[in-house]
């Protein structure tokens, strides 16, 4: 029988890889890539509440649309930064973005 | 659906998922990442189907393997460099087992507390026609947040055309 601990371990595990590709990759498109994974995971525990829980109010859905929502913002405004920082300095790599180091 | 098709279901989504998840992180290739992702975002969708979220289904693929996907790859390749291997590595600065530690020891925890939690699960009916009932929802109870949403992605398009544009000096 499939219950709601089945679905939230697959999104720990998913969680927890974008978590590692956050904090060791060196590009800012992979690290980029990497948040849109752990969104992801929290929308799958976001939907298999919604089903297990509280399966007539629908708030769990209602909650991934709006979380959907933001990683489409995120995305579209994060690609245009890595644009304008690759046009500028000529490279994406996160550990050359250090002109605010002192 | 009975019972063992659906096991079977959930697990092939579920490693399809976690599969396409590591390769994403494991790549060495910005382009392989990017087309990994999407088939991450495919076995996300057949999940959501699996927990009768039709409608989020296919919100997932339209809006994640529609858009963001193509956008990954579109700005992978616009971000081009002189070889195309080695374009998503792992930072040789960060230690690699700290970082998997880390990672893996949060997986133990939430674990850890899904497996402790006593769940509660509901009895009521599940809702079969979910597109009309969350239509309704987003006009009325959280008409508010939807405006805001929908205020969110104006900015956030203005913002993206602004900076990738660049402003006249």
């Amino acid at each position: 029988m499939i219950g709601l601990v089945h679905f939230l371990t697959v999104a720990a595990i998913i969680f927890a890889i974008g978590l590692y590709g956050v904090l060791s990759k060196r590009t800012i498109v992979g690290i980029l890539m990497s948040i849109e994974l752990m969104l992801n995971a929290v929308n799958i525990n976001l939907i298999a509440f919604s089903r297990f829980i509280t399966p007539e109010v629908l708030t769990g859905q209602i909650f991934a649309i709006f979380t959907i929502t933001v990683a489409a913002a995120e995305v579209a405004v994060g690609m245009a930064m890595i644009f304008r920082v690759y046009y500028d300095r000529n490279t994406v790599h996160a550990a050359r973005l250090d002109e605010m180091r002192w | 659906m009975n019972e063992l098709s659906y096991t079977v279901a959930f697990y092939i989504f579920a490693a399809i998922t976690v599969a396409a998840a590591f390769g994403v992180v494991t790549k060495s290739n910005l382009v392989h990442s990017a087309l990994l992702l999407a088939l991450c975002f495919i076995g996300v969708s057949g999940l959501y189907v699996l927990l009768q979220a039709d409608f989020l289904a296919a919100v997932q693929i339209l809006i994640y393997n529609g858009a963001i996907a193509i956008v990954f790859v579109l700005g992978t390749m616009l971000t081009r460099r002189s070889q195309r291997h080695g374009t998503n590595d792992t930072d040789v600065n960060i230690p690699s087992r700290v970082v998997t530690l880390v990672s893996g020891l949060f997986v133990v925890v939430t674990l850890g507390v899904i497996a402790t939690t006593p769940w509660h699960y509901s009895s009521s009916v599940i809702v079969e026609d979910t597109p009309s009932l969350l239509a309704q929802l987003i006009l009325t109870d959280y008409m508010v947040v939807m405006e805001a949403g929908a205020v969110l992605l104006l900015a956030a398009m203005i913002g993206a055309i602004v900076l990738a544009k660049g402003v006249e000096e």
